[in-house]
């Protein structure tokens, strides 16, 4: 607990560049770009960070492992092996010695230095190197309590992967998903959270109610979900700070699928009041109530466009699941997906140019993405059960969850995270404690 | 096939101590979907001791407490009516219950959808018993889409069993 909390704290200091901007600009400068198809991964060798002088940090080796792994998850690195390197990391003081880098084939290096400073803050440094144009292309200094390490090893490598690929990395993130355990049929679910790539794992509910479909808010501290609690289903907002849960509204019906507006002052969910389902948005400051939609059909899965201007549902109002867009204010509601198969579970990117959604035809599941007027469906990732497609905060990852099938004697039916690039490579398990599902992706923690 | 309709009337050929109330609607062509009223009509007989008029146990023995739906439907069907129209008697002979309604969907449909589906399905169960005349205050409804599937596996047999209507008696009243 009490190291779940320091790792809230803001990473402190920071932010001196280490000088030394680009020299010359004589050769073609290292460039990722991340929208191709299939990328050639880049050979990144990530040295140990080395200590100070007097220092009994031992921090410099776990994140240089940390950030690593991170670059190599995002499928756009190769970590190489540090046992092939040539030059140790404490023989690079000013300059690496180029040749020996390249004789390993290794494009891009990093290294760092981590030890803790007179009054018990931990100080880390880190540089990034251009190894064919032998210049630095990035360097930065960080202060923070010694317990924030892992925090300052995203953010490094959200900066390398920013001075990379031209865009905000998604490393310093954290996502909150359904953690399931127990048989099918007395399944139990608690709200789970845990660093982008697994650490800090923690549970937030106790099992003792039925939770689902949690969404971070984009100022963070509040998780929005529904939950069963005395068996009455109704949206909740839990605040990861305080512990707080908090039931979000009196409404005479069943409240669920929230979603916060991209601008964190609202939840936009549905209702559903004698077997018809509407979609409602709620002022969080006023707790005015707006219904959206008017209309026999099923709506639901609400999401909001990051300008704010518009909404995506799925609705069955023209026979079968598909997703439609409408207005803000609900007017002007037009149906955007038109091939063969259900619809459902549309979640507007961040960057606002694409929708991903879950479809189901033929027996198969598939998570997609579509432009917003419909155009452009591309299939990411297919099987028995795949759901509940969430944004990386940079809008270049999908993350989701997979069912297997159960069979009749009870056993099968794993349910696991995984994430999927845009470009429909890169597909990785995200490895939780427990069966899992329900995924939802952070914003960048401020 | 035959596993999954044992599960679930396990509780009933327990409590009736009726040997072939699983065999004889594990047989049923027509599946699952009739075996609730298939073992309540064998099981009416006022031979069985122990329940309480007005129970759960009385409902599930000797009414049937649930009914079963198409994919993606929530119309009841014409097979399901009869266990539906043996509950408003039911009801109408214990004035003093009140029930709720759950509302389930199988796994085959995106978990919010299936929410509101199983919300449909909840509320076209107490149309039903109200139309027939069941006071609706004494209704109330709850849906839990595909979070409480009862029957194991994925395929038909287990889907059908699992898109379901539940009735449940939440207060017997004296």
């Amino acid at each position: 607990m009490k190291r779940q909390r320091s790792t809230r704290l803001f990473v402190a200091g920071l932010i001196y560049v280490l000088a030394a901007l680009a020299m010359s600009q004589a050769k073609a400068e290292l460039k990722i770009d991340i929208t191709k198809a299939v990328v050639e991964p880049i050979p990144i060798a990530v040295t140990k960070f080395v200590r100070g002088k007097s220092s009994q940090s031992q921090y410099g080796e776990d994140m240089a492992r940390v950030i690593a792994a991170n670059l190599e998850r995002s499928g756009l690195f190769k970590a190489v092996d540090p046992r092939s390197f040539i030059q140790k990391p404490s023989d690079i003081q000013n300059l690496p010695r180029f040749g020996d880098w390249r004789l390993i084939n290794v494009q891009a290096l990093v290294n760092g230095r981590a030890h803790i400073v007179a009054d018990g803050r931990l100080r880390v440094e880190f540089r990034l190197w251009d190894v064919l144009a032998e210049q630095q292309m990035v360097g930065l200094a960080y202060f923070t309590i010694p317990d924030n390490w892992r925090r300052v090893a995203h953010i490094i490598s959200d900066a390398i992967y920013k001075r990379l690929t031209g865009e905000d990395g998604y490393f310093d993130t954290r996502v909150v998903y359904i953690s399931e355990s127990g048989p099918a049929i007395r399944r139990v679910k608690r709200l789970a959270i845990m660093d982008q790539d697994g650490a800090n794992h923690r549970f937030l509910t106790d099992g003792s109610s039925l939770v689902l479909t949690p969404r971070f808010s984009p100022t963070l501290q509040e998780i929005t979900y529904l939950s069963y609690h005395g068996n009455v289903p109704r949206v909740y907002i839990f605040n990861i700070d305080s512990g707080r849960h908090e039931i979000l509204g009196d409404f005479p019906g069943m409240t669920f699928a929230p979603r916060f507006s991209p601008d964190g002052k609202s939840v936009i969910m549905s209702m559903a009041k004698d077997g018809n389902t509407e979609i409602y948005s709620m002022q969080l400051s006023t707790r005015k109530v707006n219904r959206l939609t008017n209309h026999t059909a099923i709506d639901t899965s609400p999401s909001f466009a990051p300008a704010q201007d518009r909404v995506v549902f799925n609705s069955d109002r023209g026979g079968s699941q598909q997703l439609y867009v409408m207005n803000a204010d609900g007017s002007r509601v037009r149906r955007i997906s038109h091939r063969k198969g259900r619809y459902a579970t549309p979640v507007w990117s961040p960057r606002g140019d694409l929708i991903a959604f879950t479809k189901f035809t033929g027996g198969v599941f598939y998570i997609g993405v579509m432009y917003p007027d419909g155009t452009g469906e591309r299939l990411l990732s297919k099987d028995f059960l795949v759901e509940a497609p969430t944004w990386s905060p940079n809008g270049r990852v999908l993350m989701f969850f997979r069912k297997s099938r159960t069979k009749a004697d009870g056993t099968g039916g794993k349910s696991r995270l995984w994430s999927i690039d845009l470009t429909g490579y890169n597909e990785r398990e995200i490895v939780t404690p427990t069966n899992a599902s329900d995924p939802a992706w952070s914003p960048l923690i401020p | 096939m035959r596993l999954k309709f044992f599960g679930i009337l396990a509780a009933v050929a327990l409590v009736s101590a009726c040997e072939t109330a699983s065999e004889e609607s594990g047989a049923k062509s027509s599946g699952g979907a009739t075996s609730s009223a298939a073992s309540a009509a064998q099981t009416s007989a006022p031979a069985v001791q122990g329940i309480k008029a007005g129970s759960q146990q009385d409902l599930v023995v000797n009414v049937g407490d649930r009914v079963f739906f198409d994919y993606d439907s929530y119309a009841v069907r014409t097979n399901q009516q009869n266990t539906l129209d043996k509950q408003i008697v039911w009801m109408k002979s214990n004035p003093s219950v009140s029930v709720q309604i759950e509302g389930h969907a199988d796994e085959r449909g995106t978990r919010e959808y299936n929410l509101a589906l199983g919300e449909r399905r909840a509320n076209a169960v107490k149309d039903y018993l109200a139309a027939g005349g069941v006071n609706p205050s004494r209704i109330k409804t709850i849906s839990y889409g595909k979070e409480r599937p009862v029957a194991l596996g994925s395929n038909e047999e287990a889907w059908l069993q699992n898109r379901r209507g539940v009735t449940r008696v939440v207060s017997a009243g004296s």
